[in-house]
């Protein structure tokens, strides 16, 4: 069997038109995904059933008692933390802040090591966005900040930006300029008609150069910033001014650098005064194909995109005190939930060391490093492979998931639901 | 179940403060039943509200969300063992719609703006709101297609396109927000006026409106033409207005309503020629609705404080941006439609505020029936839904106007007539402006009234009509209209002295129009290239799966 138009569980740009051939409820042919996209797609060593660690050791388990046992840990704890979230769909989402609510835990996603700090420079100033369409369509300029497609979102250009025709960009790439600003060359800058390679940590500075030349103040600018020739800056700015469409285009080399949530502001507001001469947009480069799925859902559900923090029965939401890894180094968190994520590898070191000392129930489809410092694990279907489900591009398009196989494992809903059904069973006991 | 002694009103039946009992059974308004007794005897009672324009769900509502973390701050309710926490004034979480709505007596809200590729978010947010029935309006005044069939003047692709549209987005109704305007705002620009035309496809503002609606009619859609007007917002637009309803006035409808909906007209009844010598236009306005059957409008009404205005309409929201410094979201849609988000707070002393704010009460006093002014404050545009309550006795009471206008800028006096207007509204007028009309205008047959077959979505406010005087009362008629004694949706009681009893889940109105089969096929060859060589997706996952509307009523409409 081939299922056609079949969308990627794997990165941001949410790709709907892969085509895989199933045999026997196996996956065995993935076409026109890119090589990160096809290996999410047909799959690896899963976890093969829930266990529980007993006496330091992970014992094989029925569904019934890890649902149990993890009700009971996060039923029990003072302060619990949901994280997660990135690798699953919506439905998941809205059990997950259902749970959450319940046991009066905190909830958050994999943005707070991620675009956390593009979603408070939004907070800031606001978005002028677009749906990739629209770049494919209009964009004759697109700048690539601290982001690096070719690697990370390998059909981003071939789909929605540089490489692309669309109805007032006939030409494809010889009608589009491309600019990347990053701090070493990457298979992206190789590509670009303007790269500027910047010392690390000085976006902030590097973006007020641009808004000063766009704003007609570049004279009072020194001859070099940030190791970058004022030339070099005022080719940009005119680069940009003189686009019909402008995208800008961010990834982690801007959120995580010196300044942060500070940079994004920043470049939001160099957007929205480029604006006064032409037309341009910006937009993050989400990384896990659902993470911006889950700010949606979060945001509709309680009135805020992730660090929620339920301890009052009301959401309150401040981070920098309430996203997971703030309650996990100030040893608030007396549990945690991780859902299809992987904090293990991606926190800092210290809030690991954190996360290893406190009870870990974690719902994945495959072992990780979190699964090593996990009291419960509950191994889950595949979200857009076995499961049907929403997911939110990086645009904030939704599209559905397909299921293509049928699995003998429970989806990450059915899971949370088995553990709310639990939860709610300790709540009327006591 | 049995309302007992209520004095009712029923417009659409010819009940004005009749004392009757009501008789529920199996969600439908029935002539006689057994069962529980609602104790009403002499309080007032109505159907249902339905709210015919408010933002309530969608990619631009949860854009103000995460915006606005601010906004969240307020509206606290805490967890219950019913309910969800509830957060936010202008831009509240799905449950808290839900709620207030039900506890000011509504049982009913049509989302006014959905662009159909991202229709899918705005139903995952529907089904999200509990309580009350619920549909969509779908955005075609952009859509390229559209463009080029009405270039070509093929209106029966058109009336195709749309039917196929509002099936892809399971959409109610055809919204038009500043026509052609979304497509220039692609590349920064805007059409000035009816006839200015749409850049790179060869056609105008006038033609996208004059296919649009003989498009609707040719399909028999329950609803008109739902209009966001172009240059809206701008000082001197009210001849934008009286033109745009001028030029649909040959077209006749297909079914017993207005063949045109003219939206939060308080936002289009403008004069001067820029923000210095800005006054209202409304008397004209209302002139024109008093002398021409049809058109329809709703107020947009202006509440002071914090609002947040989103719409379709981009180039509006980067000027609000550039004017007061405000944060600006901006989202374009492909082959679509443009749209923006941007926070801001009408002020008392703020001259073109208090205007504003006069205008809307105009229109609703100077329009001399009250079927043709549906009562909406554009949630959350001119401010939310919740002060609907603050609405109503505005219109009921002089006394509460003028003491309004005591603590506004003087120039209120000097730019519109309100201080001159003696009339106040009687609760007839209440009970078609926020029942019986937006009922009617949206084509909801089972909706906004009480007779035999209705919807059971009931309303007992604990008020006695004919002990209290609202015009001197005010406060204590606002105070009851904001916390009904009964709020009773599908035959069930919800909300029970002001606080949510029960938590049905609504139910979502979608039009299935059927078309030509030859017109049905040019229309997809059309959007077969389009998918090709344009969206950013594949035809194939665009349509709303049923998986989103979990609970539709589907109503049937066409040419065949």
């Amino acid at each position: 069997m081939i299922v056609e138009d079949v969308i990627c569980p794997f990165c941001g740009c949410l790709c709907d038109d892969i085509r895989v051939e199933v045999e026997d409820n196996k996956i065995t042919k993935v076409n026109r995904a890119c090589r990160l996209g096809a290996s999410k797609i047909r799959g690896h060593e899963r976890i093969k059933a829930p266990m529980v660690r007993e006496d330091g050791e992970l014992v094989e388990t029925s569904y019934e008692e890890a649902y149990q046992r993890a009700a009971q840990i996060l039923y029990q704890a003072k302060r619990p933390l949901l994280y997660g979230w990135c690798s699953t769909v919506c439905e998941a989402h809205k059990k997950g802040i259902l749970l959450a609510e319940e046991v009066g835990g905190v909830i958050d996603s994999t943005a707070t090591v991620c675009h956390g700090p593009s979603i408070i420079g939004i907070e800031e100033k606001g978005l002028a966005g677009a749906t990739l369409g629209q770049v494919k369509n209009r964009a004759d300029l697109i700048v690539f900040w601290g982001s690096n497609p070719a690697e990370a979102h390998p059909r981003h250009s071939l789909r929605y930006s540089t490489n692309v025709r669309g109805k007032f960009t006939e030409g494809g790439r010889s009608e589009k300029k491309m600019i990347v600003v990053d701090v070493r060359k990457t298979r992206s800058s190789r590509n670009a008609d303007k790269f500027l390679r910047i010392r690390p940590g000085t976006d902030y500075e590097v973006i007020s150069a641009l808004r000063m030349i766009v704003g007609g103040n570049g004279d009072l600018l020194p001859e070099r910033v940030a190791g970058i020739s004022k030339d070099d800056l005022v080719d940009m700015a005119e680069m940009m001014k003189a686009a019909r469409f402008g995208a800008f285009f961010f990834g982690l080399g801007l959120t995580h650098s010196r300044g942060s949530y500070k940079n994004i502001d920043n470049s939001l507001s160099l957007v929205n005064e480029l604006n006064s001469h032409t037309k341009f947009m910006i937009m993050p480069m989400r990384g896990h194909y659902n993470v911006g799925g889950f700010g949606q859902v979060c945001a509709w559900e309680t009135g805020y995109p992730m660090a929620v923090d339920f301890s009052r029965g009301i959401p309150y939401f401040n981070p920098g005190e309430t996203a997971a890894c703030d309650v996990l180094a100030n040893g608030e968190a007396d549990a945690a939930l991780v859902v299809a994520a992987d904090p293990a590898s991606n926190f800092p070191w210290s809030v690991v060391e954190k996360l290893a000392e406190i009870p870990v129930v974690q719902i994945d489809p495959f072992e990780n490093p979190t699964t090593l410092i996990s009291d419960v694990v509950i191994p889950s279907a595949v979200a857009g492979v076995e499961v049907e489900g929403t997911a939110y591009r990086m645009d904030g398009l939704p599209l559905r998931m397909k299921k293509l196989v049928t699995s003998s494992y429970p989806s990450d809903e059915e899971v949370l639901d088995g553990i709310i059904k639990e939860v709610r069973r300790l709540g009327d006991d006591n | 179940m049995i309302i007992k002694g209520g004095i009712v009103y029923d417009p659409t039946n010819g009940i004005f403060g009749e004392e009757m009992d009501i008789f529920l059974e199996k969600g439908k308004v029935v002539e006689e039943a057994k069962g529980k007794e609602i104790d009403a005897r002499g309080l007032l009672v109505m159907p249902g509200g339905v709210d015919a324009h408010a933002h309530v769900a969608g990619t631009k509502v949860n854009t103000g969300r995460i915006m606005r973390p601010e906004d969240a701050r307020s509206g606290l309710e805490p967890k219950t063992k019913l309910l969800r926490p509830c957060t936010g004034y202008t831009v509240p979480n799905c449950y808290a719609i839900g709620y207030r709505y039900a506890r000011m007596g509504y049982t009913t809200v049509f989302e006014a703006a959905t662009p159909i590729i991202e229709s899918r978010h705005t139903h995952e947010e529907l089904e999200e709101i509990p309580i009350v029935d619920k549909g969509a309006l779908t955005l075609f005044g952009s859509n390229w297609e559209v463009l080029e069939c009405v270039r070509d003047d093929d209106l029966d692709k058109l009336a195709a396109y749309v039917a196929w549209g509002l099936r892809a987005s399971r959409g109610y109704g055809v919204k038009v927000v500043n026509p052609g305007g979304g497509e220039a705002w692609g590349f920064g620009t805007n059409v000035k006026g009816l006839d200015d035309p749409v850049p790179n496809f060869d056609t105008t503002p006038r033609e996208i409106i004059r296919g649009l609606v003989k498009a609707n009619e040719m399909l028999n859609l329950p609803h008109s033409v739902h209009l966001h007007t172009n240059n809206l917002g701008k000082p001197g637009n009210y001849t934008t207005v009286l033109d745009t309803m001028d030029t649909v006035k040959d077209i006749t409808s297909t079914r017993d309503r207005q063949v045109l909906h003219v939206t939060h007209m308080q936002f289009s009844s403008y004069g001067g020629t820029g923000w210095r010598d800005f006054e209202s236009e409304a008397p004209q306005i209302a002139e024109y609705f008093n002398r021409n059957d049809h058109v329809t409008m709703d107020m947009g009404q202006m509440i002071f404080g914090n609002a947040t205005t989103m719409t379709a309409d981009g180039p509006l929201e980067y000027n609000n941006a550039r004017l007061l410094h405000a944060k600006w979201s901006n989202h374009d849609i492909e082959l679509e439609d443009s749209s923006g988000v941007v926070p801001l707070v009408y002020g008392r002393k703020m001259p073109v505020n208090a205007i504003q704010w006069a205008i809307g009460l105009e229109l609703a006093l100077l329009t001399e029936s009250p079927w043709k002014t549906l009562l909406t404050t554009d949630h959350p545009n001119g401010g939310p839904f919740v002060n609907y309550p603050e609405v109503i006795t505005l219109l009921m009471s002089k006394a509460k106007r003028e003491e309004e206008m005591a603590t506004l800028h003087e120039l209120v006096a000097k730019r519109t007539v309100l201080p001159t207007i003696e009339r106040e509204l009687d609760w007839g007028d209440i009970a078609v402006m926020t029942r019986a009309a937006p009922a009617k205008v949206l084509g909801l047959a089972e909706k906004g009234h009480l007779g035999v077959g209705a919807d059971a979505d009931v309303t007992v406010y604990d008020l006695r009509p004919e002990k209290i005087d609202p015009a001197r009362d005010h406060k204590r008629v606002k105070e009851a209209l904001g916390r009904v004694k009964y709020t009773i949706k599908g035959g069930e009681v919800v909300v029970r002295d002001g606080e949510i009893v029960a938590v049905p889940r609504g139910r979502t109105y979608w039009v299935d129009a059927s078309v030509p089969e030859k017109d049905a096929e040019r229309v997809q060859v059309d959007l077969v290239e389009k998918f090709e060589k344009y969206y950013s997706i594949q035809k194939s996952n665009y349509m709303v799966q049923d998986a989103y509307v979990t609970d539709p009523v589907v109503v049937k409409a066409g040419v065949i």
